[in-house]
Order: C-alpha cells, then sequence, then structure tokens
C-alpha cells in the first residue's frame, strides 16, 4: 500500500442498515497507470446479498479481493466486522479470513485431490484437531447440500463446470463463513445450472444467514439473488438500489444492464 | 503484498526510459526478487506450524519417484565412462587402474552433477510447472483465503524435500554407477566383484566424498529453490505454465554448474 489514510469527506461515506460487516470508504487501486478502483463507497449488511454489476475490467474482482487481502488497495479504509484490515497483522489476516468464503471463478479446485480431500484441506488447516469421523459427516453433509454425494471419489477433472462450481461452494461452505464472496459464480454454465447456482446462494443465505456479494453479469442470476444491487462504472459506484428500482432507473446507460 | 510485485511496480517506470537501463535494470530487479524469495523462505521455514505431512508426501514425490530414472543414468554412465576410459589407460599399460578411476571421477564429479542435472530436467520443471499451474487457476489465492500460508505449504516444504532428496539420489546414483562400471570392466576381461571393490574402496578417501556430498545439498537447495520461484511468480495464462517449467529447467542447470564451480575451488583449497 503506498499511500493509505482515513477518509476525509464523512458525507461520501456508504448509507448504513443494519449491522455492518464490510465497509469500503474511499477505496483506490491502481496498477501502474491502469486506476481500476477509483472511489469505492460501499457497505455490506448482516444477512444481505449484494449484487456488483458493472462492465468487464472495471474492477469488480479486484474489489472483492481486496476484501481478502489477496489485493492491498492503495488508499481508503476497508473494515470487516469493524477492523481495517491493513492495520492487522498476517496472522490476524489469517484469523479474519476464516470467516470469509471466496467462490472463485473457476473454482481454484486442487486438481491433484479427490473430491473428498479438497474439502477435507479447509478442515484439517482450521480445526486441526477434529475427529475423523466427525469430519467425514461434515464431508457428506457439505456434498449433500450442493447434490454431489456421489462424485466423493471422484477427482476434480471428471467433473462438469457446474459440479466444479458446486464443489468449489461446498468446499467454502464447510466452514460456515460469515461473508460469502462469489466472483461470477455462473460464469459459463448453461441457463439451468446457473439457476441452480442462484438458488444455491439463496440457500446458503438463508440457512446460514450469511451476508454476500455476488459479482456477476448473468441478470437472472442477479434478479433471483440480490437484495440490493450496486453498478460500478469507471472504478465508482454509479448507482445502488434494488434489482427492480434500477430496472427502472431513468438512467439509459443502467437501464441497458437490465435490457 | 509481495515483496517482488512492490520492487516490479516501483522501477519498471523508472527502467522503461531507456533500453540498456532496461535490460540491467530486469536483470537487477530478477536478482533482488529472487533474493527476497530466498530471504523470505528462511524466515518461513523456521517459523512454526511446520507442514512435516506435506514434506513427507513431497520427499516421496521427488525422492522415491525419481530413482528409476537416476539409477538408470547413473548406471549407463558407470558403464559407458568405463568403456571410454579403457583404451586410454591400456595405452599406458594402466587398465588395473581402471575401476579406481572412474570410480573417483563417478563419485567426485559425475556422480553428483549428472544427478542435479536429471533432477532440474524432472523435479525443477515439475515443481515449475505445477505451481505456475496452481497460480493461473487460482488455486494459491484459494490456499491463501482458506487460511493457509501457501509459500510454507507449498515452497518451504518442496524446497526442503528438493534439499535433502538429492543428496540421496546421488549416493544411490553413485552406487549404481560403480554396479555399471563392474559391468563395463567385465565387458573385456574378467574382475571378481570383490576384486573390483577392494580397488575402488582403496582409491577412494574421505575427501572425495564427503565435499561431493554436501554440494548436493546445494544443488538440491537451488534446484528447489528457483522451480518454485519461477512458478510462483509465473505470469498467468498457459503460456506461463510453459515458460515457468522452462526457465526453471534452464536457470536451476545453469546453478548446479557455477554452484559445482565454486564447490570445486574450496575443495581445492583443503586438497592442496
Amino acid at each position: 500500500m503506498t499511500e493509505k489514510a482515513a477518509p476525509d469527506n464523512i458525507e461520501q461515506a456508504p448509507v448504513q442498515n443494519g449491522t455492518v460487516v464490510v465497509k469500503m470508504v474511499h477505496l483506490r487501486k491502481s496498477f501502474e497507470n491502469n486506476h481500476v478502483l477509483r472511489d469505492i463507497n460501499l457497505v455490506l449488511n448482516k444477512g444481505e446479498n449484494l449484487v456488483i454489476l458493472g462492465k468487464s475490467g472495471t474492477g469488480k474482482s479486484v474489489l472483492i479481493k481486496c476484501i481478502v487481502g489477496l489485493v492491498d488497495c492503495d488508499y481508503g479504509s476497508l473494515s470487516i466486522f469493524g477492523e481495517d484490515i491493513s492495520e492487522l497483522s498476517e496472522k490476524e489476516l489469517m484469523e479474519t479470513r476464516k470467516k470469509i468464503g471466496f467462490l472463485f471463478q473457476s473454482g481454484a479446485l486442487y486438481d491433484s485431490m479427490s473430491v473428498r480431500e479438497n474439502l477435507q484441506f479447509p478442515l484439517r488447516r482450521q480445526l486441526h484437531s477434529i475427529p475423523k469421523d466427525k469430519m467425514n459427516s461434515l464431508i457428506k453433509e457439505a456434498l449433500e447440500n450442493v447434490g454431489l454425494a456421489k462424485a466423493i471419489d471422484k477427482t476434480p477433472l471428471e467433473l462438469s463446470g457446474g459440479m466444479r462450481k458446486r464443489l468449489g461452494l461446498a468446499r467454502t461452505l464447510i466452514l460456515k463463513p460469515e461473508i460469502m464472496l462469489y466472483d461470477e459464480p455462473t460464469t459459463g454454465l448453461d441457463p439451468i445450472t446457473s439457476k441452480e447456482i442462484s438458488k444455491l446462494i439463496l440457500e446458503v443465505q438463508q440457512t446460514y444467514n450469511t451476508s454476500s456479494i455476488i459479482i456477476t453479469h448473468d441478470m437472472e442470476c442477479a434478479r433471483l439473488t440480490a437484495d440490493r444491487v450496486v453498478v460500478i462504472k469507471d472504478g465508482m459506484c454509479d448507482a445502488e438500489g434494488t434489482f427492480d428500482e434500477l430496472k427502472n432507473s431513468t438512467d439509459a446507460w443502467i437501464r441497458s444492464y437490465f435490457e | 503484498m509481495e515483496p517482488r510485485i512492490r520492487i516490479r511496480s516501483i522501477t519498471r517506470e523508472k527502467i522503461e526510459e531507456n533500453f540498456l537501463a532496461s535490460v540491467f535494470g530486469k536483470f537487477f530487479i530478477e536478482v533482488a526478487s529472487l533474493a527476497s524469495f530466498t530471504l523470505r523462505f528462511f524466515k518461513e521455514v523456521l517459523k512454526p506450524p511446520y507442514e512435516f505431512n506435506e514434506l513427507l508426501k513431497q520427499s516421496f514425490l521427488v525422492g522415491y519417484k525419481s530413482f528409476p530414472l537416476i539409477a538408470i543414468t547413473g548406471f549407463i554412465i558407470g558403464l559407458v565412462s568405463t568403456i571410454q576410459s579403457r583404451p586410454t589407460l591400456a595405452n599406458f599399460g594402466a587398465v588395473s587402474l581402471l575401476p579406481a578411476m572412474v570410480a573417483v571421477s563417478l563419485i567426485r564429479e559425475i556422480g553428483p552433477v549428472i544427478t542435479a542435472l536429471i533432477f532440474a530436467g524432472k523435479v525443477g520443471s515439475g515443481i515449475g510447472a505445477e505451481l505456475a499451474s496452481m497460480k493461473v487457476t487460482e488455486q494459491i489465492d484459494a490456499m491463501q483465503v482458506s487460511g493457509t500460508n501457501p509459500f510454507k505449504f507449498l515452497v518451504v516444504t518442496r524446497v526442503l524435500a528438493a534439499t535433502l532428496m538429492l543428496p540421496l539420489l546421488a549416493v544411490l546414483a553413485d552406487a549404481v554407477g560403480l554396479l555399471g562400471s563392474l559391468v563395463g570392466v567385465n565387458l573385456k576381461g574378467h574382475v571378481s566383484v570383490s576384486f573390483y571393490f577392494s580397488q575402488v574402496f582403496q582409491a577412494l578417501r574421505f575427501g572425495d566424498l564427503f565435499p561431493a556430498i554436501v554440494k548436493t545439498f546445494f544443488f538440491g537447495f537451488a534446484i528447489g529453490l528457483i522451480g518454485c520461484y519461477k512458478g510462483y511468480y509465473a505470469n498467468t495464462g498457459t503460456e506461463g505454465v510453459g515458460k515457468a517449467a522452462n526457465s526453471a529447467v534452464v536457470f536451476a542447470s545453469l546453478m548446479v554448474f557455477i554452484i559445482d564451480m565454486i564447490a570445486v575451488q574450496i575443495t581445492s583449497l583443503y586438497q592442496n
């Protein structure tokens, strides 16, 4: 991080409706001369599904990578559960990450491991002394939740795109995170599988009361899952509202997303 | 933030000012980046928690799985060097020195270096390609997000496994190479096994064996470290995977020769 400061313009701070779990104020991130995030002000409330829309290359994935500390922001503040992540030590950041689940666009499954081992990995790393039968029951439950119980001994390479996404979701959910970050969860999937994934996202929210940020270009997924939608344009939050509010926006550019 | 990325982002604009500065700049950035990677390795290797299970798994993969290739190569090297040396020694009427000469050259130089080069080709490229592929498919990010330190889990274990396994493989390659040499000696004449090995052990001294083994630790460390470095910082995309594997082998092989040259110089100081 080259320069980082507390926000100087409180009036531009994001609106808070409930218990805030993630708060970004004046967040900026550049890669050399490419200013990806110019001024992001955003909150994620407890238990809500926040959908982020925006053209490709507008920094949506960078935004959620900032939340888990995979990318450091250049300026502004980013707090999770009230703690500014730039002030956390490496150990504290690791602890915070345990409360966050991240579903990668590609699934990011460990190809050298079986489906079972993919689920065992986070459990072994974080619940060090977990008994074997408890671990097996957690794995079974996680796979049943995403409809993959029969694939337990397969390798990720033997799974279809939709199954890989569902396995990625199961691996993330097995630790029961409080915040879920979905990076284009339905990209590359057929409409039926996309709908299944969208329904799973809703089930996750209802079952575990997670707060989620969903980055998507799939408007059906956004319609099904969003409690609130934010549109990012030129590295800034351009519009915010419910799905229907933005769909009926007076701004033709925003409406174009929904057509 | 990864130190290497920080170094690059700070210096890139400056080094692009002219071509010459760019060429030297990139070289020094690469050296600084590798030094930073090495320092991070030593920092992480001492810090708990320790990844013993992964270390054992990697030792099995890089050690046991490499043994057949190393053994075949060692046998052929022993056999061929014996066959090739015989005519020259025969010219001087010194064929009886054949076992001793081959043993000394095999154990002091050929065995460790050939083993390290084969190891660089098999293990160094494998590590480079594996880590680069994990980076491209965001598996390293996924590990980090799930609260695992990927450097400790992926890099430290692989570098340690390579450092510990290469000396064992070199000793085994030497042993198999001596067997190859025994076969080579017996292709034109008859030498008993006991006579052959008595000749070999009479010629060998502790000063031949010890430096040869010590330098293989450095070979293994360099091969593991360079493979990990090239894979861990590979460019995204499938092209990056190929480049990482290729440059890991080239750079690691070069490092083997450089370390060998330094080791020979140091050894010669004590032997003279």
